[in-house]
């Protein structure tokens, strides 16, 4: 081949990569800008609802534009129904977060810390908490209300908290059993060489170490429980948490309250990613 | 597994010095202490006597059982038989929080959430004490590791050196009647080491703890030890002050671990009086100490030894004075190094000799192909039975120096 080819075959292909290098310049952003909208769009359609004057006499939804009002932040409680649920919503994660945690953790730690000649079920367990996570979750539901009429439970807050530690617990798992993956072992023998014993080394030593992945497990486990609607739609009973009540008004028509305590929960949501953000990068 | 262990209880007799045992209080000691993992012995029926306010290290190739040895004595392991005896009492099962024993580890193990001070104060707050007295205690430690006006600092923010001061103020801090060391240096670069070993010595010294020193390196070992031992396959090879071992040391694994020898095998010819025959292979006849010569010996066969500083090259015409052993070989390799000059010289039985020869200028300089005469003082030939050889030998390749 001579020299000449060579030029010619050569010449195009730094020509394309020329090409593929101005095109990246604006290809990614806008890709990334896109990804935004598609994601962001939905939430701020809520948001900018919660602040649109009503003119029909029922005071319901409309998405047609008819100014802007303080209106539904000032009667945020005037919805007797949709208050209670939210609190009931609140008490629900509250309480099944820290079940959930405290579960998760406890079983995290046994999970990394003992092999499967001492934890017998080990592996069990392990399959269990990934067939949690990915079996359908009107599957779990549909059972556990057969579970609970069966046994004949009154469904109610009891029966929420039971259904919500159950599927949240295998999320603060896998997020603690990441972090605890790299744990330095030598610093709970040094904790117990300087007569520490074992509670205190976990009290003084474990926990605070391993307290990024339990926030941030809490975190998930705060997040699916109060948003969730599918499981708690079958064992709520007569106690609606708020994602059941708002699907139970949507029938009817979406008093603009719901986007309210939307905006409020997707606000304090950020608050604490970005509070757990924080916290991680100083830990780490 | 040889039979060549010689460090029973009645045989921990230092020689000369401030240890002279009688003077001594024994602080720490294992009585035979055997380790299993898996149906294979770490450390092995070992006996072991530290006396109070030693730099004591045990010393070994990796898989020795130094650092089983250690982590028994920090209760981090339980022995699978044998007892361990701390200032007097009975501590074999005891959890480490109820030992007074403090452990400096080789990763450090500082806990990353607390900074500098907290850390030190970790195991004085274990305690019931005032708040006032731990950080009196915890600034007077930080000064005696020469790091004060780091209270404050967190623990990511130390060199490699200044978080070892760290461990070992906060272990110190607490008094121990033992201070466990599980190789401190091996992440230090080699002039921080330096550095440290002496730091670590005079630290030593100035809170005359006892010290016991998990390590490899044998140059560190010999550099601070009052006493080591050198571990083999779970059981000891060496016992004694690093002189004692390096000049007499007791197996051909310490003759060639601990500082470099040259051994050449042969036969007991005489051993009546205080001065022994050996006939090497190859024809030459040696002179060894009679005291010098394995104790325990179940063939004629022995190799004899000596350390390649001791050889003197002299002309191949002259003659050897008295009381000197005297080998005839040709220079085969010659290197100056600076300090001196090495060489590799090849006896008539084709065996090499190691010599170093100091670089003071007055010695004759052989050049590789001449015939040589190399003498010795007798007293400096010792001799060991040779190791069984059974293909696991760790760091030692016959006739080549380590």
């Amino acid at each position: 081949m001579s020299p000449t080819t060579t030029r010619r075959l050569d010449a195009p292909r730094r020509e394309r990569s020329a090409l593929s290098r101005r095109l990246g310049k604006f290809v990614l952003p806008t890709y990334s800008g896109l990804v935004i909208v598609y994601l962001v769009l939905p939430i701020a359609v809520m948001v900018v609802y919660s602040f649109n004057r009503v003119t029909s006499g029922l005071q319901l939804v409309s998405f047609a534009w008819n100014g802007f009002t303080f209106q539904w932040y000032k009667q945020w409680s005037s919805v007797p129904g949709l208050t209670s649920a939210f609190w009931l919503s609140i008490r629900l994660a509250v309480v099944s977060t820290i079940i959930a945690t405290v579960l998760g953790t406890l079983l995290a730690i046994a999970l990394v810390r003992y092999r499967s000649a001492r934890f017998h079920g080990k592996g069990a367990i392990e399959q269990i908490l990934f067939l949690n996570i990915a079996a359908p979750e009107i599957v779990m539901g549909a059972s556990l209300l057969g579970i609970f009429v069966t046994f004949n439970v009154a469904r109610g807050f009891v029966t929420l908290v039971l259904a919500h530690v159950m599927f949240s617990i295998a999320y603060v798992t896998v997020t603690v059993r990441a972090r605890l993956s790299g744990f330095d072992r030598s610093l709970e023998e040094a904790a117990y060489d300087l007569g520490a014993k074992p509670l205190a080394t976990f009290r003084l030593v474990t926990l605070p170490l391993i307290m990024p992945g339990v926030l941030a497990g809490a975190l998930m486990a705060f997040a699916i429980s109060i948003d969730d609607f599918v499981t708690s739609n079958f064992v709520s009973g007569s106690s609606a948490p708020f994602p059941v009540w708002v699907y139970g008004a949507s029938r009817v028509g979406t008093p603009p309250q719901v986007f309210v305590f939307g905006t409020v929960i997707f606000g304090v949501g950020i608050v604490l990613a970005i509070l757990s953000l924080g916290l991680s990068r100083k830990r780490s | 597994m040889t039979n060549g262990s010689v460090g029973t209880a009645d045989e921990v007799q230092p020689l000369d010095g401030p240890a002279a045992a009688d003077r001594r209080k024994v602080i720490v000691s294992l009585e035979h202490v055997t380790k299993i993992f898996d149906d294979a012995p770490a450390v092995d029926d070992l006996n072991l006597e530290i006396f109070e306010g030693e730099f004591f290290s045990l010393l070994g190739p990796s898989g020795c059982g130094k650092t089983t040895t250690l982590r028994m004595l920090g209760g981090f392991e339980e022995p699978t038989s044998g007892r361990i005896l701390l200032g007097g009492k009975e501590v074999t099962y005891l959890a480490p929080y109820f030992r007074d024993v403090n452990t400096v580890f080789q990763s450090y193990a500082l806990f990353p959430h607390l900074n500098v001070s907290e850390n030190v104060a970790f195991g004085l707050r274990r305690q019931h004490i005032s708040k006032s007295e731990i950080s009196r205690r915890v600034s007077s430690m930080l000064e005696i590791v020469d790091l004060p006006d780091f209270e404050r600092r967190r623990t990511d923010q130390l060199s490699g050196g200044q978080q070892q001061r760290v461990a070992l103020a906060r272990a110190l801090v607490n008094e121990p009647t033992l201070l466990l060391l599980d190789e401190p240096m091996s992440a230090l670069d080699a002039k921080l080491r330096h550095q440290m070993q002496i730091e670590l010595k005079r630290i030593q010294t100035q809170v005359g703890i006892t010290f016991l020193y998990v390590t490899h390196d044998q140059e560190e070992a010999m550099t601070m030890s009052d006493r080591l031992v050198v571990m083999r396959r779970g059981r000891i090879e060496g016992i004694g002050t690093p002189k004692d071992v390096y000049d007499n040391p007791s197996t051909e694994f310490v003759a060639t671990f601990l500082g470099a020898s040259n051994l050449l095998t042969g036969d007991i010819a005489r051993s009546d009086g205080p001065i022994s025959t050996i006939n090497l292979v190859g024809g030459s006849t040696l002179s060894v100490p009679t005291s010098r010569l394995p104790e325990h010996r179940s063939s004629k066969t022995v190799k004899v030894g000596v350390r390649p500083e001791k050889i003197s090259i002299i002309n191949a015409a002259s003659t050897a004075g008295p009381g000197q052993n005297v080998l005839r070989g040709r220079v085969r390799v010659s290197t100056f190094t600076g300090v001196g000059n090495q060489y590799l010289v090849e006896m008539a039985n084709g065996a090499d000799v190691t010599v170093y020869a100091q670089n003071i200028g007055q010695e004759l300089v052989p050049r590789s192909g001449d015939e040589v005469l190399l003498t010795w003082p007798v007293e400096h030939t010792f001799a060991v039975r040779p190791m069984e050889n059974d293909g696991v030998d760790e760091s030692i390749d016959e006739g080549e120096l380590s």
